[in-house]
């Protein structure tokens, strides 16, 4: 049985002291422990920003590759390595800004994978300019007069598209993070959760703001009802409802007819062509055979 | 026999690849060794497109322009493309026009005799197969096959449009045409580029490729995608070319030998991802399938006018190996060598390839693999503490992939340390490391194949090219050298890094290429302090022909 310690290693964190950040790392090392899953089942993607630092930060096997494109990475991981837990993490200007074609399209393809984004409304790395969560007129680094432009309402287009599980964190509810993470990774086909995480460096308002608007989902919220699970997500900006928002019906994964008919292990271990294979496919470029004519 | 070109145009839509691939497959039934290659425009009707057919008794495998047979299927066809013809060459078409038009109705053959217009086409090839004595036995088998699936009532169509035409052609116009081609006992492999390339993968081990249409590079995915269940290579066609070459990265990450295949614009969308394949040391191979450009450009046509950009493709400084095979068998092979060299050394792979290679098809007398796949994966059993970017002598580190074993594997494209974490230590661990991923490069130099050299001892000029113009500067040698001049070759099909190499000092040199800038002069310029006479370029979207190098040759030697 795997425990917190086995998660733990001593690896600088550079994430501001008293960001809610630590307490989605928190969050994650409770469920992998509680999933049992050792370090080594364990494969985090993220890209690039203060989020994305996250797999630096908890012993497991990670690939830290290019803002925005987390996804497109996890989907390769996991097709090559279906046996992994594969979970990307992310923030809201590599997800949903940089990659956010990637996940549209991720919604369509229904991969194994886990989503987890750090919303935090801004882009903190680079210092505070606005992110496609970014709230409507709230003055930014680079927006001075006010962001212009409407936000990007995420969990809504997921649940539109039938995501296959959408939820919703907040950074501070560490135990019920856990609970939706540990829902989450354990859900077939692609979940999603976007984790409020407010900014104490560059955000506009203290973590009681927040604190203050999140209400936990309780019993009367079926998660399989899609009108109530969109209400949610288009639901008042200012109040953060947190929980399952949303489950389909179950749906075939991503890559399922090619695991079906050829592997459903990992690839780097099915043989190569062998010589007689080979010879066979060449023949058929020759007159007479099939291949020839195709 | 000297080889005969059979060059057949009309609008796309009417079938003209369907004609050209029957008549290009019933000759090689009938033992000859053909090539092919195709025009066309960027639209899937009308327009104006050829398809020639090169017919010889050993494989040359080179492209001509010049037509001994034009078949027009229509009289656009006729008007565009009749300056082609050699003076002593024939016309068929489905009007009469000037002397010696070989005039085929073909329409109203299919419309009155068959039953439908669209076996207009069938009547034509059935027609060109008599007027060149090939067996209409030969075609039919063909035609069987290609058919077979569309019903028994469109195989048994084209059957009776094919005899029609053959007889047709037979009884009217068998003394208009001075070739015959009797059947041979020789067989070939028929083999196009598009195709070598896919099948080396898979026999090289790749089992993932994810790529977004664009032409010429489409056909990879296509005969992947098709030959999934066969070929065991998982095939997924991406958003976006920035999400394909992601995907390819993150299955080689997790073990799986994987590629992309795309043209220019789609490469330059790559590009940031080719330059983290650098960085993670993550092995990946890239078909970058040349068309000319800048932008969309022409998206049908040929050039090889990415070279520079192929080489320099990333940010900042890492290693990159780039290869031009020049025809499928070489693409076969150098596929197989991508992969294993990726896989070796870790890094980002591109194999230069072009419209004119990718379209093109090919005849060989043989067809085996020079090499096989060669796996260079790291033993987790050996190792007590892993440390992914371990800093090593020769530069590599072993590669083990997550979940393989207990050990974890940790990659990250920011400045990493041995164990894969982000750093910052700008005394020691940055420069440790761009060393150590510069360092492998010592050992890849070695590796890169020199220049091919032919007839290069009396020469007084060298032409100098590089991937797919090969056949055609060979041609050129062959007919310069037939007036007299004394030229050689030297052939570039390994191009970064170069390799050591001696360039003969008594000749002169000059290169040939399918680009306006000739951008090999410029590479081997800066690389070998070489100087060049004015280049051989081409540059309005056709290939390099024989006959167009010794024509500029002349131009420029006068
Ligand atoms: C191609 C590219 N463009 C821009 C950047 C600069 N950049 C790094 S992180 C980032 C935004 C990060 O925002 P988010 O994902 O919300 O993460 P946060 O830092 O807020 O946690 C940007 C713009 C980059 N690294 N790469």
């Amino acid at each position: 049985m795997p425990s917190i310690d086995d998660y733990a290693n001593n690896v600088e964190i550079q994430w501001c002291p008293g960001c809610p950040n630590f307490g989605i790392l928190q969050a994650f090392k409770k469920a992998l422990v509680e999933l049992e899953k050792t370090p080594d089942q364990v494969c985090l993607i993220s890209g690039i920003g203060q989020a994305a630092k996250l797999p630096h930060y908890l012993k497991c096997n990670f690939f830290n590759g290019l803002h925005g494109r987390p996804i497109p990475v996890a989907l390769g991981v996991q097709t090559a390595n279906p046996d992994l837990t594969t979970v990307v993490v992310t923030g809201d200007g590599d997800c949903y800004g940089e990659g956010g074609n990637h996940f549209i399209h991720a919604l369509r393809r229904n991969p194994d994978i886990t989503v987890v984004v750090h919303n935090n409304e801004i882009y903190a790395l680079t210092k505070g300019q606005a992110s496609p969560t970014t709230p409507q007129g709230e003055k930014r680094t680079l927006q001075v007069k006010g962001v212009d432009i409407e936000p990007l309402n995420m969990p809504a287009i997921a649940i539109l598209h039938d995501c296959a599980f959408v939820a919703r964190g907040f950074a501070r509810n560490i135990d019920h993070l856990k609970g939706l993470l540990v829902e989450a990774i354990q859900h077939p086909g692609f979940s999603y959760v976007d984790v409020i995480q407010p900014c104490i460096t560059w955000g506009n308002r203290p973590i009681s703001w927040y604190e203050d608007r999140v209400r936990e989902l309780g019993e009367e919220h079926n998660p399989k009802d899609k009108d109530a699970a969109m209400a949610l997500a288009l639901g008042d900006k200012d109040e953060f409802p947190i929980g399952i928002l949303y489950q389909s019906e179950p749906k075939d994964p991503f890559g399922h007819r090619y695991r079906d008919a050829v592997t459903d292990g990992p690839l780097a271990q099915m043989p190569s062509l062998s010589e007689d294979q080979l010879h066979k496919m060449l023949s058929e470029f020759k007159p007479g055979a099939g291949r020839f004519l195709d | 026999m000297e080889d005969l070109n059979v060059v057949i145009a009309g609008a796309a839509g009417e079938g003209i690849q369907t004609v050209g691939e029957v008549l290009a497959k019933t000759l090689v039934a009938q033992g000859y060794a053909v090539f092919t290659w195709k025009e066309y425009e960027s639209r899937i009707r009308g327009g104006l497109n050829s398809y020639s057919i090169r017919i010889g008794e050993a494989p040359k495998n080179a492209p001509l322009f010049k037509a001994d047979v034009l078949l027009a299927l229509n009289q656009g066809a006729v008007e565009k493309y009749q300056d082609l013809l050699k003076e002593e060459g024939v016309l068929m078409a489905q009007e009469e026009g000037k002397e010696g038009v070989i005039a085929i109705p073909f329409e109203d053959i299919a419309k009155k005799e068959v039953g439908k217009k669209i076996y207009a086409n069938t009547v034509a090839v059935g027609a060109l197969v008599g007027v060149l004595g090939v067996d209409l036995e030969t075609l039919k088998t063909v035609l069987k096959q290609i058919f077979s699936s569309k019903g028994e009532e469109v195989q048994e169509a084209n059957y009776q449009a094919a005899e029609i035409g053959f007889e047709r052609a037979q009884r009217d116009c068998q003394d208009m045409c001075p070739w015959s081609l009797p059947p041979r006992d020789n067989t070939y492999f028929f083999v196009g580029g598009n195709d070598a390339i896919p099948i080396a993968a898979a026999y090289a081990g790749c089992r993932f490729i994810s790529a977004y249409p664009m032409t010429p590079s489409t056909g990879i995915i296509t005969f992947l995608s098709k030959a999934q269940d066969r070929l065991g290579v998982f095939a997924e066609q991406a958003e976006d070319e920035i999400g394909a070459i992601n995907m390819a990265l993150g299955a080689g990450y997790a073990g799986a030998r994987a590629m992309t295949a795309t043209s220019g614009g789609g490469f330059a969308l790559m590009v940031e991802g080719i330059s983290m394949a650098g960085m993670t040391e993550t092995p990946v191979v890239v078909v970058l399938a040349q068309r000319p450009g800048p932008a969309t450009g022409l998206p049908t046509r040929t050039a090889q006018g990415d070279l520079l950009f192929a080489i320099n493709a990333g940010h900042g400084e890492f290693l990159k190996l780039v290869l031009a095979p020049y025809d499928a068998k070489d693409a076969f092979q150098k596929t197989v060598r991508a992969f294993n060299l990726a896989d070796k050394y870790q890094i980002p792979v591109i194999l230069l390839t072009d419209q004119l290679l990718a379209d093109a098809h090919y005849s060989y007398t043989d067809f085996e693999p020079a090499t096989s796949a060669s796996y260079h994966l790291a033993d987790p059993s050996e190792i007590d503490h892993y440390k992914r970017y371990h800093l090593s002598s020769n530069g590599i580190s072993p590669r083990l992939y997550p979940g393989q074993s207990a050990h974890l594997v940790c990659v990250d494209s920011d400045e990493h340390d041995e164990q894969g974490h982000i750093t910052e230590d700008l005394s020691k661990t940055v420069p440790a490391m761009v060393e150590k991923r510069l360092t492998k490069g010592e050992g890849l130099k070695n590796e890169v194949a020199p220049p091919e050299e032919i007839q290069i001892e009396d020469a007084e000029v060298v032409l100098v090219g590089w991937g797919s113009a090969r056949a055609a500067i060979l041609e050129s040698i062959h007919l310069l050298r037939e007036e007299d001049v004394k030229v050689g070759m030297i052939h570039f099909t390994e191009l970064w890094p170069l390799p050591d190499y001696r360039f003969p000092e008594n000749a002169s040199l000059l290169t040939v290429e399918n680009n306006a800038t000739a951008q090999l002069a410029r590479l081997l310029r800066s690389e070998f302090s070489l100087s060049f006479k004015e280049n051989i370029r081409r540059y309005d979207g056709l290939p390099l022909t024989g006959e167009y190098i010794r024509r500029q040759f002349h131009a420029q030697h006068r």
